[in-house]
């Protein structure tokens, strides 16, 4: 699987080797057959539709027990969406676009131990047949045009064998999400997150880091763990906004090939499509204060059904479903406190934004 | 009139020229001096000391860092001054991260390449009698010396969660705006003024003595490398630091008088501060390793006892990393939303750079082909400079595809990479140009056993320190984290035993100073042999206080790298 996954990523490099020759020669063309190459993802909204919310309700029911948010977290499968213990290379990607970046990646690193390893082995070869013992009288040679020439085209080639590949991916980075992809809104907080949903009646979840008992009490991570989690359905795309209230933050999900600066005043976004459910772990990752090592990310992915028993535990209410918008009545939004894991932090228990009437 | 290059010597040491070694007094001589190498001298042993205080951090941040949890944290915040609560704690994590930065950069690298041995040897290296406003390089160190000061003292003020300035050397607001209360985000604001206003002093008084008094015959194009590369490092020091003190001022009126330049409630955009400052950043990297370039050209020229390779190539591909660094820096700013246009312009101008970055290599290298090579300790700091900058080359191309940089971006990969750059790149080849130097400015030859004992423990240490933050990085931990998760405990502990190495390596450094100026061997005017042909090699060591008051002449004949030629009376 690896070594396939090497293989690969080896051989888009050498394929678009082979086509920067051709740019570079004058062959028209070859920017078109990347463009092409983007995954094409089916929407899986009618699901949502085609959900009766009240349905939803009593299935969540009867999965979780009775009463309201009683939801139990899902149990994050070991080595998945995380770190793992001395891991050399990147994370495990769980989305189409974390797919496409990783063979990419695997390609570089071949690039980048082939050149260092040529470059060693000239320091080698120098060192052994030039030093004063072996090679006492010095050449004077100071200059050869074509070795010049050869040593500014070839890296400008293998440069440019990099480049078609990796405008590929940006391009498919930056499509958009279709218009009734569900809205997400991360929003940084000094220092925790909130999670808004306004799809979804417009509730916000916080989400603090859990203490190393707390997590270990669940079963998670230490420094990963969230007592709430930004809870997404798996398969489908998600429109993500990130923004803050008080300094940068910047939310990132290593194992979803995902990072967007959370920035306030400013509203970004970018589609997440995560392949299956699960947990996947991330963290902050723009220097936001004293606590930004403690504001980790935690997405749990989960079918569609059980995504929207999600929201409706939440007191949110499901896109599609006009006539239930009474769903998103004040009384009936989170009933989660706002709290850090650290008692007295700095901007704990403030409450992040008002829930929307 | 001296009319061989032996006489010239022997005139300078027979102290014919009465003036010539006349020494002003102890303070006189230190404290307001114009003369260029003392100057130099005073940079040198003022980035030893910094380099002392900013690896001592690094220290304590491995030792940190070397398992999980906070486990010293607590214990600097109380030493600071401040109380011991988990914040305050975290906030110290913070200052050291940014104390560490700012140090290494404007404190230790900078002053010590382009205060240092810019002033020691650009001077003798174009055949000048000093630089061109001797005053003004007085000035400049000590606007250096007050903005090291200026940030150490903000280390003991207010800085919000804690004393001390915890926003990172890059400053981003609204982290420091209205995310630092209290004074010491403004103490180091100003601390970077005044090391800023310093540099921009020295770029000008550099581009004005290399423009203006080269020896007669010196061509720029007969220039050596090091000084080609000093001239480049003045343009892009003279170009981005005033936007970096523009931007820095923002912070400033920003902070305290009102103004919303980098705040949206009135209008501004914190990404405004990004693109300043990332404007200077960027070509603040290649000041910080175009002087290396430059010292590594000579050092290898000099112990394969060949000239450079492709002299011209090198010199030009030293304009053209100048040129490009200019127009590249929103590759530091991959995550901030910026357009698909946008991000893919600067994924493909900053990969442009590793074609003259490339050229610089394979011309060292070929330099070394068919050459004599003598393993001295500058050389060998010099062959593991440019072996090990090539792999933090490398990793900045992989860094330059946005669409990779989205996993990477701020973790530990970014660490390792500008670390292999800049604590490898551009520390090995201060190393390199200052065991090739030494016995120059000092008359004392160093121990080359211990040299080269300092370079093997260095370079294992440094490797072992850097290579598994790669590793770190693509697992994706961020950068500037106290704490991590258990699963980045095994490299973090190789990591901290890497700095251990790396520590003792530099006892090998300080004993190796000592035993020069108590035991060293005078050393001779050209110690290295015939490989080495620069003008400073013509005169004694160390050279006379004052030098060349008769100026040498280049003849047209000579190479770049020929320059043993016999001065003629001017």
């Amino acid at each position: 699987m690896k070594i396939l996954g090497s293989l690969n990523g080896f051989h888009r490099i050498v394929a678009s080797l082979a086509m920067a020759a051709m740019l570079a020669f004058g062959a028209q063309g070859a920017m078109a057959q990347e463009a092409a190459e983007t995954p094409a993802e089916t929407p899986a909204a009618e699901q949502v539709e085609a959900l009766d919310p009240a349905d939803a309700a009593e299935a969540s029911s009867e999965d979780v027990g009775p009463g309201a948010g009683a939801y139990t977290p899902m149990q994050p499968t070991p080595g998945k969406g995380m770190p793992v213990d001395g891991g050399l290379d990147v994370q495990q990607q769980y989305s189409p676009i974390g797919h496409q970046a990783n063979s990419l990646h695997i390609g570089l690193v071949w690039v980048m131990a082939i050149i260092s390893a040529f470059v060693l082995a000239l320091f080698i070869w120098v060192i052994l047949k030039y030093n004063r013992r072996a090679n006492p009288v010095p050449s004077k040679t100071s200059h050869n045009t074509l070795i010049e020439v050869i040593w500014t085209v070839v890296p400008a080639l293998v440069l440019l064998g990099i480049a078609v590949p990796s405008i590929g991916l940006l391009s498919a980075q930056y499509k958009s999400p279709p218009k009734d992809a569900i809205t997400v809104k991360a929003i940084g907080y000094q220092w925790y997150w909130g999670y808004a949903y306004p799809d979804n009646g417009d509730f916000e979840v916080v989400s603090n880091m859990l203490t190393k008992e707390e997590a270990d009490a669940r079963g998670e991570p230490h420094q990963l763990a969230v007592d709430n989690r930004m809870v997404v359905p798996a398969g489908v795309p998600i429109r993500l906004q990130t923004t803050a209230a008080d300094v940068i933050h910047s939310f990132a999900v290593p194992s979803l090939w995902f990072k967007l600066d959370a920035v306030p005043g400013r509203l970004n976004e970018k589609m997440l499509f995560i392949d299956e459910p699960g947990v996947y772990y991330g963290q902050c990752s723009e220097l936001c204060g004293a606590r930004h090592g403690y504001m980790p990310i935690a997405i749990e992915a989960l079918p569609m059904d059980q995504y929207n028993a999600w929201v409706l535990a939440q007191g949110g209410s499901i896109a599609g479903a006009e006539e239930e918008g009474a769903e998103a009545e004040p009384a009936a939004a989170p009933a989660q406190e706002p709290e850090s894991a650290e008692p007295g932090a700095p901007g704990a228990g403030a409450a992040p934004v008002a829930p929307t009437a | 009139m001296a009319t061989t290059a032996d006489s010239f010597q022997a005139h300078t040491e027979d102290h014919a020229h009465h003036d010539a070694d006349h020494k002003p007094g102890f303070f006189a001589r230190w404290f307001m001096s114009t003369n260029h190498k003392d100057i130099g001298t005073l940079y040198l042993i003022f980035a030893i000391i910094a380099g002392i205080v900013g690896g001592a951090i690094s220290g304590i941040m491995r030792m940190e860092l070397a398992e999980p949890g906070i486990q010293h944290l607590q214990f600097w915040a109380e030493f600071m001054g401040g109380t011991s609560d988990f914040d305050t704690a975290l906030h110290m994590w913070n200052v050291f991260i940014t104390a560490h930065g700012l140090i290494m950069v404007f404190f230790m690298v900078m002053p010590a390449m382009i205060g240092g041995f810019g002033n020691w040897f650009v001077p003798l290296m174009i055949g000048a009698p000093d630089m061109a406003f001797p005053r003004m390089n007085n000035v400049s160190f000590w606007l250096t010396v007050a903005g090291f000061v200026s940030l150490l003292f903000s280390l003991f003020v207010p800085g919000g969660t804690g004393p001390g300035a915890g926003t990172g050397w890059t400053v981003y607001a609204p982290l420091s705006t209205t995310g630092s209360q209290g004074p010491a985000v403004d103490f180091a604001i100003f601390s970077l003024h005044l090391a800023g206003a310093g540099s921009i002093l020295g770029a000008t008084n550099f581009i004005t003595t290399i423009f203006n008094m080269r020896a007669p015959g010196m061509t720029l194009h007969k220039m050596p490398l090091f000084v080609w590369s000093v001239l480049v490092t003045a343009f892009l020091l003279l170009l981005a630091l005033p936007v970096l003190a523009a931007a820095i001022t923002m912070l400033i009126t920003d902070r305290n008088f009102g103004t919303t330049f980098f705040d949206p409630a009135g209008g501004g955009d914190p990404i405004l501060y990004q693109h300043l400052f990332w404007f200077f950043g960027h070509p603040e990297v290649y000041i910080m390793i175009l002087p290396g370039f430059g010292m590594v050209s000579q050092i290898v020229s000099t112990f394969s006892r060949k000239p450079v390779f492709g002299y011209l190539g090198m010199a030009y591909a030293m304009v053209a990393i100048g040129v490009v660094g200019f127009v590249v820096w929103a590759h530091h700013m991959y995550t901030v939303g910026l357009d698909v246009n946008t991000k893919m312009y600067f994924t493909a101008a900053t990969m442009v750079i590793a074609v003259p970055t490339g050229v610089k290599i394979f011309s060292w290298i070929a330099t070394m082909w068919g050459g004599s090579i003598e393993f001295k300790s500058p050389m060998v700091w010099a062959i593991g400079m440019i072996f090990l900058f090539t792999v933090g080359g490398v990793t900045g191309v992989y860094l330059a595809n946005g669409g990779i940089d989205d996993v990477v971006h701020d973790t530990y990969f970014v660490v390792a990479h500008f670390h292999y750059v800049l604590s490898m790149g551009a520390v090995f080849s201060l190393f390199a140009g200052f065991y090739y130097w030494f016995p120059k400015m000092s008359g004392k030859m160093h121990s080359e056993l211990l040299a080269h004992l300092h370079f093997w423990g260095f370079f294992i240490g440094v490797n072992v320190i850097f290579f598994p933050q790669h590793f770190l990085g693509l697992q994706g931990m961020p950068r500037r984290y106290p704490d991590y998760a258990d699963a980045y405990t095994y490299w973090n502990e190789v990591s901290s035993f890497g700095y251990i190495i790396m520590a003792g390596s530099m006892i090998f450094f300080f004993a190796n100073l000592v035993y020069a100026f108590v035991a060293g061997r005078k050393a001779e005017d050209n110690y290295w042999g015939e490989g080495a042909t620069t003008l400073e090699w013509t005169l004694s060591s160390p050279p006379p206080f004052h030098q060349f008051s008769q100026l040498p002449v280049i003849e047209d004949h000579h190479t770049a790298h020929d320059h043993m030629s016999e001065p003629k009376p001017a």
